[in-house]
């Protein structure tokens, strides 16, 4: 159960920052998995009234308050655009619209969880955390950085016509994936894959040795068993580590296909 | 804390504990319709409407609501009833219990969406458990008030 002494909806973020500085206290997002845990907070920092409820966008970037909820992601009509659904896709099997109307991208970016389908898509794109005092760092360092007491002002994603996918795996529909698979064909045609739910956090694998310099559909085999052999997977109550490894053989296949196709 | 909020329609001033959940809050004002059917915020029965916008009143505390405007089913009586008319005729429910939380989030898709394919419906309602029925009758009546509501026949 989650007990809290004092709520404090701050009025700056330097406030938040001060208060978040007590082990005690905490940076409330949707409260969607503090609400699971056992904790006995002091004082539960509230960021309502900062305005960073609000997607921006310019030439070069899209810019996304952390109060912003994945529905509110999801819905986007621009973002779906530019990323041909692919977050959208990323998001729609999250539990509920209901659920999606509460949760944040603050509290799922900084959380940093091992089965996160959002996490995994967001770093098909280029993508940048925003944390007040640590500034702007790219997503794929911040996955790997130990949780201190900052806190994630905005997700950045810059816009450079790069060609991104999602899919992901579920032994039962709104339950947490088995794993999840991002594709990215970047501007210059170089290829990653981001793979998740391994059951450990999403992990960027890059084409090194240049397997798809040519597209072919002998290349984008060899590309997705490169992909499973290169990452280290695990069991757990959901699915053991070999059958995720072969999922991913077929999940990075099947999503380079189809995104090669809508080209 | 002090809180101030609109519960359907109805101005409302508090002073609460911090960490109250919405759902009980709303509970404690009579709301009985709202309800929890599980702890891991995954059955959708406590869903109410924040601002228009469907929520698990479980999930989200009390203290979020202030100055916002909460509408449960009880602020929806009519419409409730006339969604509950092609329950009833399409044989939907068995014990009940995973109708309100239902029938909210059903009333907000109405609002929200402009296209209803299958997929569209299946989508927007899939985070509502019915431990009872195999949904097939749930689907049928969604599908014949939405029909109803853009002017096809009753
Ligand atoms: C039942 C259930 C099923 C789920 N299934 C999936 C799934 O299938 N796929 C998936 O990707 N995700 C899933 N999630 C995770 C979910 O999408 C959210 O990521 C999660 O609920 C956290 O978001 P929140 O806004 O509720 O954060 P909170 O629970 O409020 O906070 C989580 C943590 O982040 C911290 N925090 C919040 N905001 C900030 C900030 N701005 N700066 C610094 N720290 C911050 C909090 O202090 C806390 O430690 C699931 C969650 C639940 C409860
Ligand atoms: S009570 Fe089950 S989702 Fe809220
Ligand atoms: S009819 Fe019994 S839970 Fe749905």
């Amino acid at each position: 159960m989650l007990t809290i002494k004092e709520y404090v909806s701050v009025e700056s973020l330097e406030e938040a920052y001060k208060l978040n500085q007590n082990v005690n206290n905490v940076i409330l997002g949707g409260t969607g998995w503090l609400k699971l845990q056992n904790r006995n907070i002091v004082k539960a920092i509230d960021l309502s009234k900062l305005g960073l409820d609000k997607i921006e966008e310019d030439e070069e970037k899209y810019t996304i308050g952390c109060m912003v909820t994945l529905r509110d992601i999801e819905k986007n009509v621009s973002l779906n655009e530019y990323t041909n659904n692919a977050l959208k896709n990323s998001l729609k099997d999250i539990v509920g619209v209901q659920f999606r109307n509460c949760v944040t991208i603050g509290g799922s970016i900084y959380s940093r969880f091992g089965f996160s389908d959002i996490l995994t898509s967001l770093l098909t794109l280029d993508t940048y955390v925003e944390m007040y005092k640590g500034g702007i760092i790219p997503l794929k360092d911040f996955v790997n950085m130990p949780y201190d007491k900052d806190i994630l002002v905005r997700i950045i994603i810059k816009k450079d016509g790069r060609k991104v996918g999602y899919s992901a795996f579920r032994n039962q529909a709104t339950n947490f994936p088995v794993i999840t698979c991002g594709v990215t064909i970047t501007e210059n045609k170089k290829v990653y894959a981001v793979i998740g739910a391994r059951p450990y956090k999403a992990k960027v694998v890059e084409d090194n040795e240049n397997i798809l310099g040519e597209f072919s559909e002998e290349n984008i085999e060899k590309f997705a068993k490169y992909v499973s052999e290169n990452l280290k997977f695990d069991s757990n109550m959901r699915a053991s580590g070999e059958y995720r490894k072969r999922l991913t053989e077929v999940f990075v296949k099947r999503t380079l296909k189809k995104l090669m196709e809508e080209k | 804390m002090e809180i101030k909020l609109w519960i359907n329609g109805k101005l409302t001033e508090d002073n609460i504990e911090p960490d109250t959940p919405l759902l009980e809050y709303v509970r404690s004002k009579g709301c009985l319709s709202v309800k929890r059917g599980c702890e891991t915020s995954n059955c959708g029965l406590c869903t109410l409407w924040i601002d228009e916008k469907p929520v698990l009143s479980c999930t989200v505390l009390a203290a979020r609501a202030n100055g916002k405007h909460i509408t449960t089913l009880e602020g929806l009586q009519e419409e409730a009833k006339e969604f509950g008319e092609f329950m009833a005729k399409e044989g939907a429910d068995q014990c009940g219990y995973c109708n309100p939380g239902f029938i909210m989030n059903v009333l907000a898709m109405v609002r929200e969406l402009k296209e209803f394919s299958d997929e569209d419906i299946k989508e927007y309602l899939v985070g509502n458990l019915c431990r009872c029925t195999g949904y097939m009758g749930q689907f049928r009546a969604v599908k014949a008030f939405l029909n109803y509501k853009r002017g096809g026949e009753r």
